[in-house]
């Protein structure tokens, strides 16, 4: 789902040390951080960067309360109901022996509920593609990207970042969505950023 | 800050109250219980529920306490540094094990030497003489066995603790340590750990539930029985550190620990409560299947029968509410286990919960239907809670309540879940 095409400032970093203060300082003069990308997940970032903390875990309580309810219900219906069997002289209503299946489906749901829902929030899906401020995000760089409003002067920015300590500063027209097809027929602007 | 605790008034108060208290009782049931009478056959109740109630303290507290080293151990081979920063504080519940382990030694001797075959069944000669399964047992449940064993492991739990407790102390004499010494250290600790491990897992993990609680119910067995206890009692441990540091938080000690660690010890609560739980279902939906006899008798001596409810019925469903299904949904949510008052408060309800486990364990072999929670119960539990309390502070106040020395205390000081 394209989100618009919006205008960015990126600043890369090749160390913590300088990219905990930067982001603080960011944050300071009022600009609004996009994101940062790391190449490998980095303690308290998130916390530095004021991100709200996740409610996947939310998520995954409602999803595990529903495979305990699913397993429940449907194992007494059955067993009572629809198909009442005597096996081995239990009760129809034979609690014990269906923790085990109960406990299985509570896993199962909720783990299956929770890695959709990651993947939703994420944007993760087969095709599914979003622009890449800069490749060596994957590699060895921390990468800072500050969305840029009518009224963000950029150059001002860009002399901001430089003093934060970024090596690599330009200014990317980027779409902030995702879409699905091609990284090279789908960005049109791409071509005109520098260092590629 | 030098880390040095002075004990304040109030604590002294508790505990010397507590231990007061405890000694009223223990005379109460001295008077009135006639312990040293045998108890008969149903007629004299009250001795039988004396030594049972004796029995089931002692051993709960001392298993809690030794549990407290296991933690430390553990942590030692598993190269865990973030528990260094309240190190001293399981050292210290761990100190108590030579007190509670005199005093248990003494219970259980004056148990199978004093012939209580209404505790232990398998202590009548006659009887088991008549009794194919129980002469097939004798071997291992004979009185001499019994007392070899217990004296053995009691011993070993002291002098391997003791190892631990005095590497950690002689660090803070010997100064801070460089890369080499370091290293040194570490692994003597990790040797003298693991010793302890490998005695804790033949002991607690294994032979000692069965000998001093599974053999009052003597012909029956469960393979299940002696993980269960250690998790009642591991957990109730964990419970019981997490309370010691708390209060000594309050107290402005401890600097370095931080809402990090409650953390930490708050999921060993949570994951605990959890094992002892799988623990019991385990056990409990086995012998609910396969409905064996010889096998159900445990539990229809506590729960009864769909036609006739037993006298622990109630008991026994509490239990598993309080072990269960309270840290279940409240220490599930990370806010409760970050949070200081909310972590107090389930780990009282861990240590109540499983001081009640460890109760209708104990209780419906030995005094059956006539089982009482009154006053002299709690009374020797207050006992113990006090010599805890008593043994506890003396190491916290006479030690640094910091290994200052200790070559992982920055991983504990900067530790980030």
């Amino acid at each position: 789902m394209a989100g618009g095409i919006k205008k960015f400032v990126v600043g890369t970093f090749d160390d913590e040390k300088v990219l905990f203060p930067a982001v603080k300082n960011v944050r300071k003069a009022g600009y609004k951080i996009h994101d940062v990308y790391t190449p490998f997940p980095v303690h308290g970032l998130d916390h530095a960067m004021g991100i709200r903390e996740t409610s996947l875990h939310t998520a995954g309580f409602i999803y595990a309360i529903t495979g305990t309810t699913t397993a429940l219900t449907f194992m007494s219906w059955v067993f009572t109901k629809d198909w009442p069997l005597n096996i081995g002289g239990k009760p129809h209503f034979a609690l014990p022996a269906w923790i085990p299946i109960t406990f299985e489906l509570t896993v199962l749901f909720s783990a299956v509920g929770m890695v959709l829902t990651f993947c939703y929030l994420c944007n993760l899906a087969p095709f599914v593609k979003k622009h890449h401020f800069h490749q060596r995000a994957t590699d060895d760089l921390f990468v800072m990207v500050i969305e840029c409003t009518d009224k963000t002067n950029d150059a001002e920015v860009q002399s901001f970042l430089q003093t934060a300590g970024a090596h690599e500063i330009n200014v990317q027209h980027a779409e902030t969505g995702w879409w699905i097809g091609r990284y090279h027929k789908e960005q049109k602007l791409y071509k005109e950023e520098k260092g590629y | 800050m030098d880390h040095q605790f002075q004990l304040p008034g109030s604590y002294k108060k508790w505990t010397y109250g507590l231990i007061g208290a405890g000694v009223i009782a223990l005379l109460y049931g001295f008077i009135m219980f006639h312990p040293f009478e045998h108890a008969g056959h149903g007629t004299n109740v009250n001795s039988t529920r004396f030594w049972a109630v004796l029995l089931q303290n002692s051993v709960f507290f001392l298993l809690v306490v030794n549990a407290a080293m296991f933690f430390i151990c553990v942590t030692t081979m598993a190269m865990g540094g973030w528990v260094i920063a309240f190190r001293r504080v399981s050292e210290a519940i761990s100190s108590v094990v030579p007190i509670l382990g005199v005093l248990t030694f003494v219970i259980l001797m004056a148990i199978v030497f004093g012939g209580r075959s209404d505790i232990y069944h398998w202590l009548d000669k006659e009887a088991v003489a008549k009794d194919h399964i129980l002469s097939g047992k004798s071997g291992f449940l004979n009185a001499k066995f019994y007392a070899i064993w217990s004296f053995l492991t009691i011993f070993l739990w002291w002098f391997l603790g003791k190892k631990m407790r005095d590497l950690s102390l002689k660090s803070d004499k010997d100064g801070p340590m460089d890369y080499e010494t370091g290293k040194k250290w570490i692994w003597n600790n990790t040797v003298w750990a693991s010793l302890y491990t490998v005695v804790f897992t033949l002991t607690v993990a294994s032979t000692i539930p069965w000998l001093w609680l599974m053999s009052i119910d003597a012909h029956w067995y469960s393979t299940m029985y002696s993980w269960y206890t250690f998790a009642s009692t591991f957990v109730s441990g964990v419970s019981l550190i997490a309370l010691f540091v708390i209060y000594l938080k309050n107290r402005d000690q401890l600097p370095y620990v931080t809402e990090e660690h409650l953390h930490d010890l708050g999921k060993f609560m949570f994951a605990f409560s959890i094992f002892w739980t799988y623990l019991w279902f385990s056990q409990y939906m086995l012998i609910w299947y396969s409905n064996q006899p010889e096998e159900t008798k445990y539990f229809i001596e506590r729960i009864g029968t769909a036609e006739k409810a037993g006298p622990y019925k109630g008991l026994f469903f509490f239990n598993l509410i309080v072990n269960f299904l309270c840290p279940l949904l409240i220490l599930m949510k990370k806010g409760t286990k970050r949070n200081w008052t909310m972590v107090t408060v389930m780990a009282v309800l861990i240590i109540f919960g499983h001081w009640i486990d460890l109760y209708q364990m104990v209780m419906p072999g030995t005094v059956h239907e006539h089982f009482a929670l009154m006053p002299f119960e709690f009374g020797v539990a207050c006992l113990f809670i006090g010599l805890i309390m008593w043994g506890t502070g003396n190491y916290l106040s006479r030690h640094s309540l910091l290994a200052k020395n200790h070559p992982f205390l920055k991983e504990s000081m900067i530790h980030h879940t």
